[in-house]
């Protein structure tokens, strides 16, 4: 194996450990909201130290792969994917981290009302944000683009539920004034969320570049479907 | 405008088939690289331009080369007119032994030039033209053997330019320069194919990314790929030239 290929299969490595890191991120703050799990929460935000360190070590590895082999053609778009990649891990890790801490500021022994998880759909909401994560890692592992652009397909749900969310807590501060901060909280998350779904976006987009060099940046989701 | 359109070349060293059945058209005032692995056929390809190939016992050619829209091979083509209008410049610094002002001069001597202001004239304009009058002007008089092997290079293109060609035939003239040396023979590429079409045959990745405006790349005497450098080098269509520039063969 050339010293290349080497460094390139160890950049693969450190990513796929990071997207590990943050999809168990994900997944335990996930958690931790719905269950009002403080200690799990305590846990995501402990952990962020791990995602960050992460994001340093391969930014500096793309850089050296840059720097000392000049990497060019596929090399060359893998490098660049993973850059960009490795920066969008890096929010959903922080992602992580603010729901975490949205938990930890509940008051003791007052999870979220059920009520609200059900009717803003959030549960359904992360859920799907977890399966975009794990089928982007999938897409990346068999280095297959068509798996990438199934990507694009499920950030329409994500999309519906935030579009519905702001009546939908509206109505619901309406009617439980008395929780008027947790809907305020629950109307941040789903953004958030919504934000979520966007680099996972980029993150399909970044693996088709790699894998295809086709750029599917500023395409509507229509175009997108079309072009793959 | 096509400057050398090469249509359907073979070419033999005795029974060696060193170039099998290259097409390719090269436009007026564009770098173009030839790259590939030691023996694929790129420099046999590029001698052909300035028929250096002739010199060669048993070698044969068919198909056609065509410069400015004249076939180069064709009986009664002048091979010294040729040559004139295609300059070179090789791998080692060859300066002939005199002084570095009459290196310049030889070519338009040999051609029967007699005006002394007119070669001054030139001599400077050329050894301007190439980025060494500064480290030469005291010193014109002087053997050219006394300059580095980067300023021997750069003579060498003074040489090959004063006769007015309109192409620059390079086969790897950097290979034995320091990277200083290197990178002013690269400028001077960018600069010099405001006016001439140069075509560079090279084994280092990085310089034909950065000096040519289209590569093709050459495997066993065949043209395997040539299109935009850029598109070589980001995304090419053909998986042996992705191997070949990634370093996994060659």
């Amino acid at each position: 194996m050339k010293v290349i290929e080497q460094e390139i299969a160890t950049l693969k490595n450190s990513v796929s450990e990071m997207w590990s890191l943050v999809h168990q991120q994900i997944y335990n703050a996930g958690e931790a909201m719905l269950t009002g799990d403080k200690e799990l929460a305590y846990k995501v935000i402990n952990r962020e130290r791990r995602v960050n360190a992460f994001e340093l070590k391969i930014d500096s590895d793309c850089e050296d792969i840059i720097a000392l082999y000049a990497p060019v053609a596929i090399d060359l778009r893998f490098v660049l994917a993973m850059y960009k990649i490795n920066t969008n891990l890096e929010r959903l890790g922080d992602f992580a981290e603010s729901i975490a801490r949205f938990t930890c500021n509940l008051p003791d022994k007052e999870p979220i009302d059920p009520q609200l998880i059900k009717e803003t759909h959030v549960e359904e909401m992360l859920e799907e944000l977890l399966s975009m994560i794990s089928l982007a890692q999938e897409a990346f592992d068999k280095e297959s683009s068509e798996i990438a652009s199934r990507i694009f397909i499920k950030d329409n749900l994500i999309d519906e539920i935030n579009h519905s969310s702001t009546a939908i807590i509206a109505h619901y501060i309406e009617k439980h004034p008395e929780s008027a901060l947790a809907g305020l909280y629950m109307a941040g998350i789903i953004r958030k969320m919504e934000r979520f779904g966007d680099h996972c976006t980029n993150i399909a987009e970044e693996l088709i570049f790699y894998l295809e060099a086709k750029v599917m940046k500023h395409m509507d989701k229509t175009e997108k479907e079309a072009n793959h | 405008m096509i400057k050398i359109d090469t249509q359907s070349v073979d070419f033999y060293y005795g029974d060696f088939h060193a170039l099998k059945n290259i097409s390719m058209q090269i436009e007026a005032n564009t770098s173009v690289a030839f790259i590939g692995p030691s023996g694929c056929g790129k420099s046999t390809y590029l001698r052909l331009f300035n028929r250096m190939n002739d010199l060669i016992p048993g070698t044969r050619l068919t198909g056609s080369i065509c410069i400015d829209g004249r076939n180069i091979y064709d009986k009664g083509e002048k091979v010294d007119q040729l040559r004139k209008n295609v300059g070179m410049v090789f791998q080692k610094p060859n300066p002939f032994p005199k002084s570095i002002y009459e290196n310049v001069a030889y070519g338009l001597r040999v051609n029967g030039v007699k005006d002394e202001s007119y070669i001054e004239e030139t001599v400077v304009k050329t050894i301007k033209q190439v980025a060494l009058w500064d480290e030469v002007k005291e010193k014109l008089r002087e053997s050219a053997f006394a300059l580095s092997g980067g300023q021997q290079q750069r003579l060498c293109i003074a040489r090959a330019l004063a006769i007015s060609p309109s192409i620059l035939l390079m086969d790897e003239p950097t290979s034995a320069l320091d990277p200083i040396s290197t990178g002013k023979i690269e400028d001077l590429i960018h600069e010099l194919k405001m006016q001439y079409t140069i075509v560079i045959v090279t084994h280092n990745m990085q310089q034909a990314a950065r000096v040519s405006d289209k590569t093709g790349y050459f495997y066993l005497g065949e043209l395997i790929e040539y299109d935009n450098t850029r598109k070589i080098f980001t995304n090419p269509e053909k998986e042996s030239t992705q191997n070949y520039i990634t370093g996994r063969f060659g």
